[in-house]
């Protein structure tokens, strides 16, 4: 095991190190930030000195290095745009991101467990069919199309919701969260349940498919000839089982979720990362996208090392193979 | 069955011929005992019918300036132009016929689409074959590659490289190959994996066939079948993510717009209640994802009998 984990290890830091240096060389060769920064009229002179304060006129190798440097001590430079330091700006706005992906989470496994059971056990009914059919298009439907019908029908037609922006929000342990007020919890409702829908839909078929696997079980059928309700053979004997499946994938999806919440908070004009990132593409503001992505990349590097650490110690097969090869 | 009746005695060398038309002949029928994709066929016929005739059919060249008439701005659906005539679907703020929009949009978002699959599905078919016959330590390197590029979600591999590249349809179709093609390198390297154990390619083998002969000519062809079904699939996922990149705004340039650039356009219209701008552009990508997707489910339960209920 032992063995298998310093592997892995150094397989994820192999990787982190090849990312940050495709990241770097990706973003350093996009456009020209001092065209954009500098007023029209700025002359060469105030052009050259924008250029230098912002150590772009030095070779690209140092610029490499400088960056690898101070990515070690935590410094992914200052953003062209804000003047103040990338990382910061980031995790100022990580809170929104986080909490949006969180509730969206919930909202998938809420909703998304109690109709996909519903739909493994009366998967010829009326209602198993619906629930199939409205999965199919919340996994096949543009994220940003779902969104927009969902401004369009609770904003702009009904009223109920506003369309964008995050409310009031009140501290909680010094950090700002908009679930706490009735405000703030009005302007997630919709952006939350526009990045639930994929995932609810995924939710839905696992629920599904793993009900009506296990319903044909040996011990369901135990369970029911001993006489238990049909409440308790579902809730306990056949969630339990389907539970692990559904858990697994949700947390290698989380990721994905703050990826994806990139569209989400475009549509919502939701202040997260994932807007930040949209509006710092926009404004050539490359450390912001640099440490946007380094972001990423170590987290999703970190959720594939723990699942894969997970699945070893739960199946000696895999670490075996692993050592093997 | 013309050709039947012009050969009535059947000689040895045209048999297999026949078997594998008969073959195809079924597949064709099994695809039409589902109405479902039946209907998502005649749509996805329709829609790129109407793609290719645009500048036929569109009431109107959007992107002739001078044709439009900033007058007629934000219309709503079913009112008459200043010219006289309807504008069924209404008009954006430029007072272009929405309806016409569509029509150039619609062949934006197909086009790249479909060119960008086939490109993926060459590149990574033929990149998962060579890897599943030459095995390996070249083999581990090109699925760890795949491994690695599939852990990351495609959207932000796409985001990344269009924020590098910058606009523009060509620069959007390399985008979406490079996000797509390690999916066809998994395919194809396992059904190749299974296939290169079969008799014929150790037959081929003995024959001393040239490697290249026996990946391409006998390997490939083998591994097809589920490759069209991904393909198919994944045209309606590039159309998604193409159109999902548009709105973002690192997709299409402003001259050439998608339809998720039409529905980006319309976005600031939609919260004043001009609800036609974006909604229109939009059912029509739904209706195309959604046809697609009709007809590979059904490809892939008719070319996999194993996967059907």
């Amino acid at each position: 095991m032992l063995v298998y984990v310093i592997r892995r290890l150094g397989q994820a830091a192999l990787v982190l190190a090849v990312m940050a240096t495709l990241v770097f060389i990706a973003v350093y060769a996009v456009g020209d930030p001092v065209a954009i920064l500098a007023s029209p009229q700025a002359d060469q002179q105030e052009m050259e000195a924008i250029t230098r304060r912002l150590g772009l006129d030095r070779p690209l190798y140092e610029q490499y290095a400088l960056f690898v440097w101070n990515a070690l001590h935590g410094d992914l430079g200052r953003s062209f745009v804000y003047n103040e330091p990338a990382l910061t700006l980031i995790l100022n706005r990580l809170p929104a991101t986080l909490e949006l992906a969180l509730t969206a989470l919930l909202i998938s496994i809420f909703v998304g467990i109690p109709l996909g059971l519903y739909a493994g056990l009366k998967p010829q009914s009326l209602g198993g069919h619906s629930i199939m059919a409205g999965s199919i298009l919340g996994f096949s439907l543009p994220n940003f199309w779902q969104g927009l019908m969902l401004v369009l029908l609770f904003s702009v037609m009904l009223g109920w919701f506003p369309a964008g922006g995050r409310g009031t929000t009140r501290d909680l342990f010094g950090v700002p969260v908009s679930f706490l007020t009735l405000d703030g919890l009005a302007h997630l409702i919709l952006p939350a349940l526009n990045l639930a829908l994929y995932k609810m839909a995924l939710v839905i078929r696992l629920t599904r498919a793993g009900t009506r696997e296990v319903m044909l079980q040996d011990y369901i059928r135990f369970a029911r000839a001993k006489g238990l309700s049909q409440t308790r053979v579902i809730g306990v004997h056949v969630l339990k089982n389907i539970l692990i499946p559904v858990v697994t994938v949700l947390g290698l999806e989380l990721g994905s979720m703050i990826a994806f919440a990139v569209v989400t908070e475009t549509v919502f004009a939701y202040p997260g990362i994932g807007k930040l990132l949209i509006d710092s593409i926009g404004r050539l503001d490359r450390p912001v996208i640099v440490a946007y992505l380094m972001l990423t990349v170590v987290m999703f590097v970190i959720i594939n090392l723990v699942v894969d650490l997970i699945y070893a110690a739960i199946d000696p097969r895999v670490r075996l193979e692993e050592a093997k090869a | 069955m013309s050709e039947q009746a012009a050969t009535p005695a059947p000689t040895a060398a045209a048999r297999p011929a026949e078997k594998a038309e008969s073959l195809l002949l079924r597949h064709v029928a099994a695809f039409f005992e589902s109405p479902l994709a039946v209907v998502g066929l005649a749509g996805l016929v329709l829609l790129v019918a109407a793609a290719l005739a645009a500048p036929l059919i569109a009431p109107q060249d959007p992107y002739d300036l001078a044709q439009l008439d900033i007058m007629d701005g934000t219309l709503p659906p079913g009112a008459e132009s200043l010219a006289g005539y309807t504008y069924w679907l209404g008009t954006d703020e430029q007072g272009r016929d929405m309806l016409s929009a569509i029509l150039y949009g619609l062949r934006i978002s197909l086009g790249v689409g479909a060119v960008s699959v086939v490109i993926a599905c060459a590149v990574g078919a033929s990149i998962g074959v060579l890897a599943a016959y030459a095995g390996g330590r070249i083999d581990s390197l090109v699925m760890r590659v795949v491994d690695l590029q599939l852990s990351f979600p495609a959207i932000l591999v796409a985001l990344v490289l269009l924020a590098v590249f910058g606009r523009g349809v060509d620069k959007v179709i390399i985008a979406l190959v490079i996000v797509q093609w390690a999916y066809y390198a998994r395919t194809v390297r396992g059904s190749a994996l299974v296939e290169r154990r079969r008799d014929y390619i150790e037959a081929a083998r003995c024959l001393a066939l040239p490697k290249s002969r026996i990946v391409f000519r006998h390997l490939l062809p083998n591994c097809l079948p589920p490759l069209i079904v991904v393909a198919t699939v994944q045209v309606a996922h590039a159309i998604a993510l193409e159109s999902t990149l548009s709105f973002l705004g690192v997709g299409v340039p402003v001259t050439e717009p998608s339809l998720g650039m039409l529905i980006a356009n319309g976005y600031d219209y939609l919260l004043s209640g001009k609800y036609w701008i974006s909604t229109f552009p939009g059912i029509a990508l739904v209706a195309a994802i959604v046809a697609i997707n009709l007809v590979g489910d059904r490809l892939r339960d008719v070319l996999n009998p194993r996967l059907s209920r």
